[in-house]
């Protein structure tokens, strides 16, 4: 049965399996109401196969997907009441026209669908060429139709693989202003996406999968606090700072460009470093801390130790210590 | 994307009340995409090209072939009701299976070519409905191409040579009514066959994902039996071969009716195309929409 409280995505020990490529090795999601969570991850990682078992497409090898409590694989289609979205690049029918394509979808909805069609296409800025078939869509108007699709069934949870993938950037920019809208009304969104500025600028939850495990799942400030022990420093003398820095202890990644010097460090480990240009006689022109970007902690997370992209198999340790390696070392 | 205002999301006690979609839905829109598609009108002009083609070709001709091994031919500038046997009996070996097996083929496969079928598995239709609405959609192709064919020959045999009566198999005369009746009869009995083809096609459809792989594995089923039907030593099975029963409406033509040939090609036919839909549903219900 739904329950009422059940969060609208809850997946558990997730795993896919096509024949020797593990795409989706045990992994845990916990999308909750009104969020919007980030689901990144490399070429490869398994986003999409992930989102395929959770719209029922496709079966897991071990471990189940929820939707509002309800699993695909048990109750069919009545697991997506309330769900809607797409994987890749959404798909029609190229001999009917994109109106014919939404009536068509609108009639496998029910629930009067069929009287929102002028309404969505409205919002996706394709009325006009509705009348058009499908055939002779770009690749932009095609996304557009499925985000209108999707609008069709007036979601409650709204499930996105790379949405933005071939807009132009007026396309992007209004996507993210749907996305954001349509959260403000109180719609969840997974958002599968390779955009990270757009992830940090719409998400406040994240899940980042590498080789089809869950490496970090959380609060996007929170994993940027963690990662985020940088600082940036201005003085005097950058190359005496620098040395100083490097032969300081509990001071790591100490480069100097343009801007002076960058460096990740703990409290501790900084004010140790002031007083030693102090001594050194090297005065400080700035010293202030900065938070790591989602590409910094994105690249750290995922490029580390394996290679992304590889054969997912060859992830052998636990998610855990991929995240281990954000926080400073005390 | 303009800044219209959305309407507030459905809440989820309002959506998990209310009713999906039925077959019957789903069923229509089978059909409005059959129309919408070129290779619907291409297998129904294959079987009503040739009963025109034929007409045409008769009555430009000066002297007639009275002789000629089959009674219908014999008699075909005598009464235009000769036109429609004489059609189905050429029809029914290969163009109907040809036009049945060019949908059925296609019917499952095609979702898969357009990666279409994660589009309508994610709206409020379960499997076993889109399946069902396809099965039903192959079928009410093959049907109309069956009667369209037959409706066709008629009208143009009766155009050319009128509407008189005929002789039968057996050698019996038939009134014109009668005539007609038996002809749009033997349509009616030849579905039996035919709908098992298109249950083939079906399955080779599910399985294969691929339009082309299923229309001429179809095809080439009939023309394999065809051939197992004609090597010495395998009399014994023909009476089994699904190809054998294409010509189970000939038991109409006699008196009295021979009903044999019909109830026998009924239950051979149904040990091709119940477990061949039965087969077809399950890989539908389990497989992976992974493509797409
Ligand atoms: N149908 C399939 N058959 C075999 N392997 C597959 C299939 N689908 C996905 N995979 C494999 O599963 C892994 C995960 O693929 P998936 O498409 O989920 O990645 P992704 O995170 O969505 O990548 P991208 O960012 O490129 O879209 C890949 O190694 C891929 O090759
Ligand atoms: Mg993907």
């Amino acid at each position: 049965m739904s329950d009422a409280a059940a969060p609208p995505v809850r997946a558990r020990g997730l795993v896919k399996r096509y024949k020797e490529v593990l795409a989706v090795d045990h992994i845990d999601l916990n999308v909750c109401a009104g969020d919007v969570y980030g689901f990144l991850g490399p070429n490869g990682a398994g986003k999409t196969t992930t989102l395929r078992m959770a719209l029922g497409l496709i079966t897991p090898t071990e471990g189940s997907v929820e939707l509002f409590g309800r699993d695909p694989m048990r109750r069919g289609a009545r697991a997506l009441d309330g769900v809607a979205g797409f994987v890749e690049a959404p798909r029609f029918y190229p001999y009917l026209t994109g109106r014919k394509n939404l009536e068509l979808l609108a009639a496998l909805d029910g629930h009067g669908a069929a009287t929102r069609i002028d309404e969505v296409l409205g919002i996706v800025e394709l009325a006009p060429r509705a009348g058009h078939r499908v055939g002779g869509y770009s690749h932009g108007m095609r996304q557009r139709l499925g985000i209108a699709s999707a609008l069709l069934r007036q979601p409650q949870l709204l499930i996105l693989d790379e949405p933005a993938t071939g807009l132009d950037p007026a396309g992007m920019r209004d996507m993210r202003r749907l996305i954001r809208r349509l959260a403000d009304e109180g719609m969840t969104v997974l958002l599968s996406s390779h955009q990270l500025p757009e992830v940090q600028e719409l998400c406040d939850r994240v899940a980042i999968v590498d080789s089809g495990r869950v490496v970090y799942e959380g609060s996007l400030s929170d994993l940027r606090r963690q990662g985020g022990a940088g600082y940036r420093l201005r003085t005097t003398d950058d190359a005496r700072a620098l040395d100083l820095a490097r032969e300081q202890q509990g001071i790591d990644h100490a480069l100097a460009d343009d801007n002076g010097l960058g460096f990740q460090a703990d409290e501790r480990a900084v004010a140790a470093l002031s007083l030693a240009l102090g001594r050194a006689g090297v005065g400080i022109l700035t010293l202030a801390p900065e938070l790591a970007t989602l590409e910094d902690l994105f690249f750290r997370l995922t490029e580390d130790g394996d290679g992304a992209g590889q054969a997912p198999s060859a992830v052998d340790e636990p998610g855990a210590s991929d995240v281990e390696r954000l926080v400073p070392t005390r | 994307m303009s800044s219209v205002a959305a309407s507030p999301p459905a809440t989820a006690a309002r959506a998990v009340r209310t009713r999906g979609p039925s077959v019957a839905t789903v069923y229509r829109w089978e059909l409005r995409k059959l129309i919408s598609q070129k290779r619907t009108y291409l297998g129904f002009a294959l079987v009503v090209i040739l009963p025109i083609f034929f007409v045409v070709f008769q009555n430009v001709r000066q002297s007639h072939d009275r002789g000629g091994d089959n009674i219908f031919a014999a008699q075909i500038t005598q009464s235009g009701l000769a036109t429609p046997v004489l059609m189905l009996l050429f029809l029914s070996v290969f163009m109907l299976p040809l036009a049945a097996a060019l949908v059925a083929g296609d019917i499952v496969a095609a979702e898969d070519g357009n990666g279409t079928l994660k589009t309508i598995l994610t709206r409020s239709v379960n499997r076993g409905q889109v399946f069902g609405a396809k099965v039903l959609a192959a079928i009410t192709y093959a049907t109309i191409a069956v009667f369209l064919s037959a409706a066709v020959a008629t009208a143009a045999g009766v155009v050319s040579w009128g509407f008189k009566s005929v002789r039968t198999f057996s050698g019996t005369i038939v009134s014109a009514p009668e005539a007609l009746l038996l002809v749009f009869a033997s349509n009616g009995i030849y579905l039996i066959p035919l709908l098992t083809v298109a249950a083939i096609g079906v399955l080779l459809s599910t399985a294969t994902r691929n339009s082309a792989a299923a229309v001429v594995g179809t095809i080439g089923l009939v023309i394999f039996l065809f051939i197992l039907a004609q090597i010495p030593g395998l009399e014994g099975i023909r009476p089994y071969l699904l190809t054998e029963q294409f010509e189970n409406w000939h038991g109409l033509l006699r008196t009295p009716t021979d009903w044999a040939p019909i109830a026998h090609s009924a239950w051979v036919c149904a040990l091709y195309a119940l477990p061949a839909l039965f087969a077809a549903y399950l890989i539908f219900l389990r497989r992976d929409v992974a493509g797409g």
